[in-house]
């Protein structure tokens, strides 16, 4: 497999940051009541994530051992806010569905956690593909994980109703159902992962 | 792990101009984007405005709008009436009210009064309560569905409490704390838009 595809694929199945990782769990339990939601979070951490890898990968020869995790800090939290502002001035509509999870993303430790472990040690266009590769992972992980909380808790998914939403178990939107699904998820996800790849 | 020599100059160097980097860019962009943001939230405005607003008016709503300053709280949170006109008469108002009784906090509403009093329709500005819960809030209020619908309810005749509190509206299923909070931000926006008449009243 081409080097590239390969950082790719692990982004998405052999590391993803949410079912093997375990990294970035708060975002992940706290946006997932939706599969729109999910989704929205997932995309908008690829945004920075994508940003944040490629430019400490730019400076990772500049900046001192001692001090990178600070500098790390300054770039994602930059990024995240330029970012926000950019989003509510010229897409307000999508900053209005997106607005309350952008902070959160400087939290996030699967962006300070890729740029450690990743980003400084790897070329810049390797880099690239870390960020998209993790990305792409993170967004499916939350898409999957809200779209089955939202079809157990309210019969939809999507918002597109599947069965009557009073037939719903809600405690699958509340956190309590957030832990058991993402129990469940992670299980399931890697009994796959380790079958097809005997 | 590759990197500068750490010594407390390249240290101080380095994370300093990435700092004054980072500061340069930010306050940039801020300068930038300052009028668009400012454009696009006086736009939201603009559009919830027309969506609450059923009755006749030839005024621009937000040149004669009023902030009802005792309902405000110290928080920016305010309570603001856009009066609607047709020629000298006063035909109802859209008014911008908030409740401090949401599941997360506050949330925003836009809620469009007639000349009674009674509500023409709402949008919900700014909120965050949980999606596929609180969230619902936007087209539960409108739902005919049982007593769920407060457009053409008056605050100031109905009983507009959720039901488990005797009152006349069904609250979200599951979502009485975010329910109980949209009666509380429309009931502050009726006491803002008495407030508008009363003072108008007054200068006449």
């Amino acid at each position: 497999m081409n080097s590239k595809l390969r950082i790719l694929y692990n982004g998405i199945v052999a590391d993803n940051p949410t079912f093997v990782l375990l990294l970035g769990m708060c975002p992940t339990l706290g946006t997932t009541s939706s599969a729109l939601t999910g989704m929205s979070m997932g995309l908008a951490t690829m945004g920075v994530l994508i940003c944040s890898n490629v430019v400490i990968s730019m400076i990772k020869n500049l900046v001192p051992s001692k001090v990178r995790i600070p500098a790390f800090i300054v770039v994602i939290a930059t990024f995240v806010t330029l970012l926000q502002m950019l989003m509510e001035a010229y897409v307000p509509a999508l900053y209005a569905a997106l607005g309350i999870f952008i902070p959160l993303i400087v939290v996030n430790c699967i962006l300070l956690g890729r740029a450690e472990a990743f980003a400084s040690r790897h070329s810049v266009g390797d880099s690239l593909f870390d960020g998209i590769g993790i990305g792409l992972g993170f967004t499916i992980a939350l898409t999957i994980l809200g779209a089955v909380r939202e079809f157990l808790g309210t019969g939809c998914i999507f918002g597109a109703s599947i069965y009557p939403e009073q037939y719903g178990a809600l405690m699958f939107i509340l956190a309590p159902g957030a832990f058991i699904a993402l129990g469940l998820l992670v299980a399931a996800f890697n009994a796959i992962r380790t079958r097809t790849a005997k | 792990m590759s990197g500068a020599k750490s010594t407390l100059g390249t240290m101080i160097l380095s994370l300093g101009a990435i700092t004054i980097i980072a500061g340069a860019l930010l306050a940039g962009v801020a300068e930038a984007t300052s009028e668009p943001i400012a454009e696009a939230n006086k736009q939201k405005q603009v559009d919830a405005i027309k969506a609450v607003a059923t009755a006749q008016f030839d005024n621009d709503p937000a040149a004669s709008a009023e902030t009802i300053t005792d309902l405000c709280d110290d928080k920016g949170h305010n309570v603001i009436v856009f009066p609607l006109y047709s020629g000298e008469e006063l035909t109802g108002a859209a008014v911008e009210s908030y409740t401090p009784n949401a599941f997360s906090g506050f949330f925003t509403i836009m809620v469009g009064f007639d000349v009674d009093g009674n509500i023409t329709g709402y949008e919900v500005v700014k909120h965050e309560e949980t999606a596929g819960l609180g969230a619902k809030m936007q087209d539960w209020f409108r739902d005919p569905a049982g007593h769920r619908n407060v457009i053409g309810m008056n605050p100031g005749v109905n009983n507009m409490t959720v039901s488990k509190d005797g009152g006349e509206v069904d609250a979200i299923t599951a979502a009485t704390i975010s329910s109980r909070a949209f009666l509380d931000a429309i009931d502050r926006a009726y006491k803002g838009y008495n407030q508008y008449k009363a003072s108008k009243n007054n200068e006449l």
